[in-house]
């Protein structure tokens, strides 16, 4: 079944051992922007973040609210289902495991919602446990609105559709309830060591 | 829409190239062969794979450019000098090889059917790959829906699809703006595209069109704003972008 393509030959510079997964490559300094409509407009005076769904009591922080949590820097390769990677991205901001810290709940699945209608579905169980962060710094800066600023979603050991952009809270749910991106034909789960692009993958 | 269709597995297959066409000074047209094909949605698009002899691969996105009502698919490739697929498609490869390809993907940035109502399209550079598909498909249907694509080109060299982009419906009304250099005699737009040029252009937000942008990142960023600040309703406004490097 081997099939090789005549005369082609490998061009982009080797990758560290285990650093990049089946068939991305490594993007370098260069940091490409996806998404599916335009970049939203929120004012930080309006913007929430907010845990909801199946839960004891909903929870929500203001800007400033979310400004005065326990903050956590983070140096993460990231991988994007259209194959590229790059390494050693540096961001801060609130560990999800903060966020649900006191939150009482039977849910074993969550949707991030952002501004502008994105969701993306995720097990509660890969949003905990250290993987997973609301971040709204990017290099030491305040997140671009491009790379979703104010805040994104950051889950870096999942295809980066999964990391929503101008994220706005979480809903936790019982049941798994396919995202954006998931009722398009991309895969549930998104993992890319596992090369989970597409559904069937 | 067309979830059964895209609902199932995508497996690579092996499409023979039947035709490769140099369109302009930096782009390619590629006639393939798949031999499983069960039909796309206008905007859709494949990955194609290279395998080295050493088993490394690369694996990059192009919009299928061609409506599919055609035999085959066609590809719009943009070479990259610095790039590592594109210019294999464009150099090396050769009719009667064999390129690894799935798809049809994306069941998102594609041609409206659920609702009527006009159709604006704005293209920036090989952005235009899909439109090119939409429009063939629009013009093979015969719908009555009025369409309308503004199109950014460097040059008029650039332009692709320029033959079949000057052959369109009475429905269909194209716009072409040249940035670089524009010809003696040319009696198209010129400049990037604007606030200014938007609102003279494209259909008023009166009308509700559906809107589809296409481009590279920062393209498709100055459009979709300037559209919102125009009073276009963001939900209708559906993007899809070229990274600067990490595009096809």
């Amino acid at each position: 079944m081997s099939f090789v393509s005549r005369g082609f030959a490998r061009r982009r510079r080797e990758a560290p051992p285990g650093r990049l997964p089946p068939g991305q490559y490594d993007v370098g300094d260069g940091f490409p922007v996806l998404s599916a409509g335009p970049t939203p407009r929120t004012s930080l005076a309006n913007w929430d973040f907010r845990v909801q769904g199946q839960v004891d009591e909903v929870r929500r922080w203001s800007w400033a609210e979310f400004q005065g949590l326990p903050r956590e820097s983070i140096s993460v390769d990231v991988h994007c289902v259209t194959s590229w990677s790059k390494f050693d991205t540096r961001w801060e901001g609130v560990s999800v495991d903060t966020l649900l810290a006191d939150v009482v709940t039977a849910a074993e699945f969550a949707v991030a919602f952002s501004d502008g209608g994105y969701t993306a579905n995720l097990p509660l169980a890969d949003l905990t446990g250290g993987q997973a962060w609301v971040v709204d710094t990017y290099d030491g800066q305040p997140l671009e609105p491009e790379h979703g600023g104010p805040a994104r979603l950051l889950v870096p050991h999942l295809y980066l559709w999964k990391s929503a952009k101008w994220v706005r809270g979480l809903v936790l749910t019982l049941d798994d309830e396919p995202g954006f991106w998931e009722t398009f034909g991309y895969h549930n789960y998104g993992d890319p060591w596992r090369e989970q692009r597409y559904a069937g993958d | 829409m067309a979830g059964t269709a895209i609902r199932r597995r995508l497996s690579w297959q092996r499409a023979e190239v039947l035709a490769l066409h140099r369109e302009t000074r930096r782009a390619w047209r590629l006639s393939l062969r798949p031999p499983d094909w069960s039909g796309h949605l206008p905007g859709q698009h494949v990955d194609v794979r290279l395998t080295a002899a050493d088993g490394y691969t690369a694996q990059r996105s192009y919009s299928i450019a061609s409506a599919p009502a055609e035999p085959g698919i066609e590809l719009v490739v943009e070479r990259l000098d610095d790039g590592e697929v594109s210019p294999y498609l464009t150099d090396v490869l050769r009719e009667g090889d064999l390129l690894e390809l799935r798809g049809p993907i994306g069941g998102y940035f594609v041609w409206p059917t659920a609702t009527a109502g006009p159709v604006q399209l704005i293209a920036g550079g090989s952005g235009v790959a899909p439109f090119l598909s939409m429009l063939g498909h629009h013009r093979a249907t015969g719908h009555p829906r009025p369409v309308r694509l503004l199109y950014s080109a460097r040059t008029v060299d650039d332009v692709i699809g320029r033959a079949e982009l000057e052959h369109q419906p009475a429905t269909v009304k194209v716009h072409v703006t040249l940035t670089r250099e524009v010809p003696a005699g040319w009696t198209g737009l010129t400049g990037r595209v604007d606030a200014a040029l938007l609102a003279a252009h494209t259909v008023s937000p009166a009308q509700a069109p559906h809107l589809l942008v296409c481009g590279p990142t920062s393209f498709v960023e100055t459009v979709a704003s300037a559209l919102m600040d125009l009073g276009h309703d963001p939900g209708r406004v559906k993007t899809e972008r070229f990274g600067a490097t990490g595009g096809p």
